[in-house]
C-alpha cells in the first residue's frame, strides 16, 4: 500500500506507515530545513530527540517529520528558521 | 485495585505492564509512537508486533505524549505527533513507572552538522522499521557493541558499509568482556561473521575525526586514536562516502523523572532495590536509569511493574535483573568515552546544532572571568537554548566548560500554544 504526499507541491510516494522523514529520504530528499545561517538540516537522531528534521504538516510548522507518519493527501512544506 | 500508568512501551515499560498486571493493578501503558516495541522492537509497517496479548490487558495508548509531571500528576496529548488540536489529558495514578528509555549519545566533531551524518540509532531505525537506508556508501563508527547491528542492517537494506570504527583499543574493550557473558559474545560473533561475508572491516582504535561537504557528506575522515581518544598525527584517512553514522553509547532521557522530582546519579534516575525513585510512587526502569541493553530494560521492567503494583518481587527477578546490570556495568567499562575527544575540534566545529554555537565561542566564554557560572554561558553562548534545550549537546557543553550538565527542561515535550489555551482536559 501507498501514501501520496506533496512536498512543496511536489507529489512523493511513500509506503503505508512510513514516517515523513522516511517518505522523504527514500525520495532522495537528504534535507529539509534550513537553520539561522543557511545551513541544511534533515535527519539526525531519527527518534524526536535533536528537533533537526522539524517541517510543515498541513500548515502547521514544526512537525518532528521522524515521529509524524505521512497520511495520504499531507501536505509538507520545507522550513527556515525564521518561518519557526 | 492499584491503578498504574506505565509511561514508554519499550522493552521496559511494556514488561513493567505485564508484570504490574499480574500483580492485580489496573494498568494503562502510554506511548508517543503508534507502536509498541520501543527503540527495540521495530518492524516494517503494519506487521504483527507480538505484544497484543499483553496490551489487551491493558488499557493502551498509542500516539500519547507525557508532556509534563507534576508529582504523580500526568498531563498527556493524544494525537498524531506535533498535531495542532491533539486531546489533552489528565491521568492520576497511584504509582507510576517512568520507562522513557535512551537516545543516542554523540559527541561533536567537525561537519556532524552535515546533512548525512547520523546518529547510529537513527540509523537503526530507518532500516530496520521502515526499510530506508542512509546512504550508498557508509561508514559506521563510535564507540560500544551496539555499532555491529547497525552495520547489519544497513547491509540488510542494500547499503555498502565501508568501515565499522570502534574508537577504544583492543586492550580497553577486551577488560570489560569475559568468559561470563558468553551468550553476548556468541552474540558478536553472529555479528561479526555478518559483517566478515560482506568483506566489511572492522577497526578498533580508529574514529571519524570529520565530515566534509558543502551542502551534505561527501567524504569522512578516519584517524587513529590513542587509548585516550587523542589523535595520533597522521593516520589519517579519507572515504568517499554518502554517509556516516555514529554514536558513542547513549544518554537517558529523564525529563519527566526530573520533572516528577526524581533525584539524579550522573544523569541516570537513581532506583533502590525494586526500582523505586526518590519520589514515592514512582518508580523507573530500563535505559532511564542506566544503559544495559534491551534485555537488561526488561528485567528492570518487570521488578518496576511487580513493585509499583504492591507486589514483591520474586528473588529470581531480582537476581536476573542484578546479573544483567553487572554485565552492563562491564560493558561499559570496555566501551569508555575518552576524555581527549576535545581534540578533534576546531575552533568554528559547532557544538551545539540548534544554535550554531561553536567551539570557540564556548571555551572563551567558559575562559571569561567576568562570565563564569553555567547559567551565564548558556545566555552568552545560547548553547542548549535551541529547540532540543541541551539534549544532545549538553555533555559535550559542560566538558568543554567545566560545568555540571543541567537536566532541567520544564516541557517534556513541546506543546502547542493553542493546545496549551483548550481548557478541556478529559480525566480518565
Ligand atoms: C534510535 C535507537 C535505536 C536503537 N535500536 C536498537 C536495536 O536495534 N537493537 C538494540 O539492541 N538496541 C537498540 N537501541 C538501544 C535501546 O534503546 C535499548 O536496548 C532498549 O530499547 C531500551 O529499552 P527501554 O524500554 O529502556 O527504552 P526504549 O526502548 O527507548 O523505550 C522508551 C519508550 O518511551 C517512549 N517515550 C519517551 N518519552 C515519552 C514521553 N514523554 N511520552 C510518551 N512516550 C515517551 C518512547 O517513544 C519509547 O517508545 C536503540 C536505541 C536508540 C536510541
Ligand atoms: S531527527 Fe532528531 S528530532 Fe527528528
Amino acid at each position: 500500500m501507498t501514501v501520496e504526499i506533496t512536498v512543496d507541491g511536489e507529489p512523493v510516494a511513500g509506503t503505508d506507515g512510513q514516517t515523513v522523514a522516511a517518505v522523504l529520504l527514500a525520495s532522495g530528499r537528504l534535507s529539509w530545513r534550513t537553520t539561522r545561517s543557511g545551513a541544511p538540516r534533515g535527519v539526525f537522531c531519527g527518534i524526536g530527540a535533536c528537533f533537526d528534521c522539524l517541517l510543515t504538516v498541513n500548515g502547521v510548522p514544526d512537525v518532528r517529520a521522524c515521529l509524524r507518519r505521512a497520511a495520504d493527501g499531507d501536505e509538507i512544506r520545507t522550513q527556515s528558521r525564521a518561518d519557526a | 485495585m492499584t491503578r498504574v500508568v506505565v509511561v514508554g512501551a519499550g522493552p521496559a515499560g511494556l514488561a513493567a505492564a505485564a508484570h504490574a498486571v499480574r500483580a492485580g493493578a489496573d494498568v494503562t501503558l502510554l506511548d508517543q509512537s503508534a507502536a509498541p516495541g520501543g527503540q527495540f522492537h521495530r518492524l516494517p509497517p503494519g506487521a504483527p508486533h507480538g505484544f497484543e496479548a499483553i496490551l489487551s490487558r491493558c488499557s493502551w495508548w498509542p500516539e500519547s505524549t507525557v508532556w509534563a509531571v507534576a508529582g504523580k500528576r500526568l498531563h498527556v496529548l493524544r494525537g498524531p505527533a506535533d498535531g495542532a488540536g491533539r486531546e489533552r489529558h489528565v491521568l492520576e495514578p497511584d504509582a507510576l513507572v517512568l520507562a522513557t528509555g535512551a537516545h543516542d549519545r554523540t559527541l561533536p566533531f567537525p561537519g556532524w552538522q552535515l546533512p548525512g551524518v547520523y546518529t547510529a540509532g537513527a540509523a537503526q531505525a530507518l532500516a530496520k522499521g521502515e526499510r530506508v537506508a542512509v546512504g550508498r556508501r557508509v561508514v559506521v563508527a563510535g564507540a560500544g557493541p551496539f555499532l555491529l547491528p547497525v552495520a547489519e542492517s544497513l547491509l540488510a537494506v542494500g547499503a555498502r558499509v565501508l568501515a565499522v570504527l570502534e574508537a577504544n583499543p583492543a586492550s580497553t574493550v577486551r577488560k570489560g568482556w569475559s568468559w561470563r557473558d558468553a551468550r553476548k559474545a556468541g552474540e558478536l560473533a553472529r555479528y561479526a561473521a555478518a559483517l566478515a561475508r560482506h568483506r566489511v572491516p572492522y577497526h578498533l582504535g580508529r574514529a571519524v575525526v570529520e565530515a566534509r561537504g558543502d551542502d551534505r557528506v561527501r567524504a569522512v575522515v578516519t584517524a587513529r586514536l590513542r587509548a585516550d581518544w587523542s589523535v595520533v598525527p597522521g593516520t589519517e584517512r579519507t572515504y568517499e562516502a554518502d554517509a556516516v553514522c555514529v554514536g558513542h553509547g547513549f544518554a537517558p532521557r529523564p525529563e519527566l523523572a526530573v520533572a516528577a522530582g526524581c533525584a539524579l546519579d550522573g544523569g541516570f534516575v537513581r532506583v533502590g532495590d525494586d526500582q523505586r525513585t526518590s519520589v514515592p510512587g514512582v518508580f523507573a526502569a530500563g535505559e532511564l536509569t542506566g544503559i544495559g541493553g534491551a534485555v537488561a530494560a526488561a528485567a528492570e521492567g518487570a521488578v518496576a511493574g511487580c513493585a509499583a503494583a504492591g507486589g514483591v518481587p520474586g528473588r529470581a527477578l531480582l537476581r536476573e535483573r542484578d546479573r544483567l546490570r553487572g554485565f552492563a556495568a562491564r560493558l561499559a567499562a570496555a566501551h569508555p568515552v575518552g576524555a581527549a575527544w576535545p581534540g578533534w575540534l576546531r575552533e568554528d566545529t559547532i557544538v551545539c546544532r540548534c544554535e550554531e554555537t561553536t567551539a570557540g565561542e564556548l571555551t572563551r566564554a567558559a575562559r571569561d572571568p567576568a562570565a563564569p557560572g553555567p547559567h551565564a554561558l548558556k545566555l552568552g553562548t545560547r548553547a542548549g537554548l535551541g529547540p532540543c534545550q541541551g539534549r544532545l549537546c549538553g555533555a559535550a557543553v559542560s566538558a568543554l566548560c567545566g560545568t555540571a550538565e543541567r537536566h532541567h527542561r520544564p516541557i517534556a515535550q513541546p506543546i502547542r500554544l493553542g493546545e496549551l489555551a483548550e481548557v478541556k482536559e478529559n480525566d480518565a
